[in-house]
């Protein structure tokens, strides 16, 4: 089943192309990893499949609906978007904040803090002992997952999450994708941006690479990335390592 | 004890208080009355001294105070909230800015003179062509085009202002113009009231229609529309808070002149006690403001030191030292 399309996209600012043609197929269960260097034009297509801005020409289809068809509040409970730096957060409890999550339910306040969904957010995001801390006091890496769980209390069929592990260390990086990966295995639909070339390979059903605005390739990790793709793309050559820690090392 | 029912108590706590200062500020004022016997009296519908002391002047001054200040809270709770600041109050919009003009300009041409009701009249006519401007220069931009224009619009209304002070020519209308601008309550009418009725209540909803879209830009404004809220264009969260900010605030300078202080100060004092959650702090605001306000008209009246004390001097007296307590709070916790 297809959650989320986007066929053939494009957005200019000004009379520079963000974006170009780009398109994106996200099915039932699946998580699809947004790679590019930076500057490529991720975050402005995230946008787009997000609905918070329109393209100037080409179509993304949320539910077999049209983006621009769909109301604000019935598209807030069909996708929830974590964006790229959501700054800094204010002192409220991080359950509060978390429970902003089910606003588009209509639910808010002590009603919504103490709605099941809020629960199972702040508990597979590790949160639950935080949750009466001030959400100021969190650490970057528990923001990042603060962000995701008001994102799963929201309880919709997508998530994009816009460079979610930039500030996570590899033991809750790795944790957040795999409660990406276990969301997927419920039925959800994810795109996530990622810059770690590593977990995007591990934990993402398909890559969709950006450059430039375009989408270059797409398809399984292992058909995306390959020795020169990343040297044209990201100007770095891939050096194959045997026996050490990781396979392979990226030089200059 | 669970968050709402915090809010709900503090809510309880100073509707409490407005309600007993309401009846204080009836019961006593600069010229002893007893209020029992002017109560009778405004009941039985006999215009003896007392009646018409409390009916026609302390009620509608009263009341507001009630307004101005409920309303100056509000504007300031909604706008902290709306661009995250916790420094913004009501006059970074400028149209307060644009009240003092249009009520300066009143004091200039000698229209004052026509009726009592020119003088708000000119100050709200002032106030909504302020509005007018800063919507249509706002548009659909964002937070930061909202703060240039009402930066310049402030600029330019005070140039004016100063101007018009600056041409005047007689030296009783500029002490007059300089004695209005430094905000007051003293001998408003009911004609003042029904003048800035419709703006607070219009103005009132529109912010109050806000609150939930206030929480959920704690989180930012791509977060906020990813949970539904439509921020700019007619009819967003945007639109809302400036046009019920502008149509209040512009409404209660109008007739008050420009009180400072409350705006910022009640806000900041009230946020710790509601979670720091925007929505809550709304209705406090409200209550907080108008509590001050009626307050600080009390010990205006009350307090004999020659002249009347100007409100809007006495809320900048009681505001100012709050902010440095502040400041020293701040400069503790860092260290």
């Amino acid at each position: 089943m297809i959650l989320l399309q986007a066929r053939n996209v494009s957005l200019r600012r000004g009379d520079r192309a963000v974006v170009s043609a780009a398109s994106l197929t996200l099915a039932k269960g699946r998580v699809i990893g947004l790679i590019g260097p930076n500057g490529a034009g991720k975050s402005t297509f995230m946008r787009l499949l997000a609905g918070l801005e329109a393209p100037d020409c080409g179509d993304i289809q949320l539910l077999d609906r049209g983006m621009g068809q769909i109301p604000p509040a019935l598209r807030a409970r069909q996708l929830a978007f974590i964006p790229q730096d959501g700054g800094a957060p204010p002192p409220m409890p991080v359950r509060a904040l978390v429970a902003l999550g089910r606003l588009p339910h209509g639910q808010a306040d002590d009603h919504a803090a103490r709605h099941p969904a809020v629960d199972h957010a702040l508990d597979v995001t590790g949160l639950l002992d935080l949750c009466a801390r001030p959400a100021s006091h969190l650490s970057g890496g528990e923001r990042a997952r603060m962000n995701l769980a008001r994102a799963l209390a929201t309880d919709t069929p997508v998530i994009l999450a816009d460079e979610p592990i930039a500030a996570l260390d590899p033991a809750h990086a790795l944790s957040m994708m795999h409660l990406f990966r276990q969301q997927a295995g419920q039925g959800k639909g994810i795109v996530v941006v990622l810059h770690d070339l590593v977990l995007a390979t591990r934990f993402c059903d398909e890559l969709v690479l950006m450059d430039d605005g375009a989408v270059i390739r797409h398809g399984p990790p292992t058909q995306v990335l390959d020795d020169d793709i990343m040297r044209t793309v990201y100007g770095v050559t891939v050096r194959r390592v045997e026996n050490a820690v990781l396979p392979w090392a990226l030089c200059r | 004890m669970k968050s709402a029912h915090k809010t709900l108590l503090l809510n309880a706590v100073l509707l409490t208080g407005v309600i007993g200062l309401f009846g204080a500020s009836l019961m006593w004022g600069e010229t002893r009355v007893v209020f029992s016997h002017a109560l009778a009296d405004i009941l039985a519908g006999r215009h003896s001294a007392g009646a018409i002391i409390i009916e026609r002047l302390r009620l509608p001054r009263t009341l507001l105070a009630v307004m101005v200040g409920g309303t100056l809270g509000l504007s300031g709770a909604v706008l902290q909230g709306y661009l995250r600041n916790p420094l913004a109050d009501p006059g970074i919009l400028g149209v307060s800015g644009g009240a003092a003009l249009g009520a300066v300009s009143v004091f200039y041409t000698g229209l004052m003179q026509v009726s009592i009701a020119a003088l708000p009249l000119g100050g709200l006519t002032g106030a909504l062509c302020a509005a007018a401007v800063l919507m249509g220069l706002v548009g659909r931009g964002g937070t930061l085009v909202l703060l240039l224009a009402g930066a310049a619009l402030s600029s330019f209304a005070a140039a004016l202002t100063a101007l018009v002070l600056n041409l005047v020519p007689s030296p009783y209308a500029s002490f007059e113009i300089m004695h209005w601008l430094m905000g007051s309550l003293t001998d408003r009418t009911f004609t003042h009231v029904w003048i800035c009725l419709p703006g607070v209540v219009c103005g009132t909803l529109l912010m109050l229609s806000a609150g939930r879209a206030l929480d959920a830009l704690t989180l930012g404004e791509d977060v906020a529309e990813s949970l539904g809220f439509r921020l700019h264009g007619l009819g967003g969260i945007q639109t809302r808070i400036v046009l019920g900010a502008a149509l209040a605030v512009g409404s209660c300078v109008a007739v008050s002149g420009a009180i400072g202080f409350v705006g910022l100060v009640v806000p900041h004092l009230l946020r710790p006690l509601t979670g720091y959650q925007p929505s809550r702090l709304l209705v406090p605001s409200f209550l907080g403001g108008s509590l001050l306000l009626l307050l600080a008209d009390m010990v205006v009246r009350l307090v004999a030191v020659g002249p009347e004390l100007q409100l809007g001097v006495l809320t900048a007296l009681v505001g100012a030292p709050v902010f440095f307590t502040r400041v020293i709070m701040l400069k503790r916790t860092v260290s």
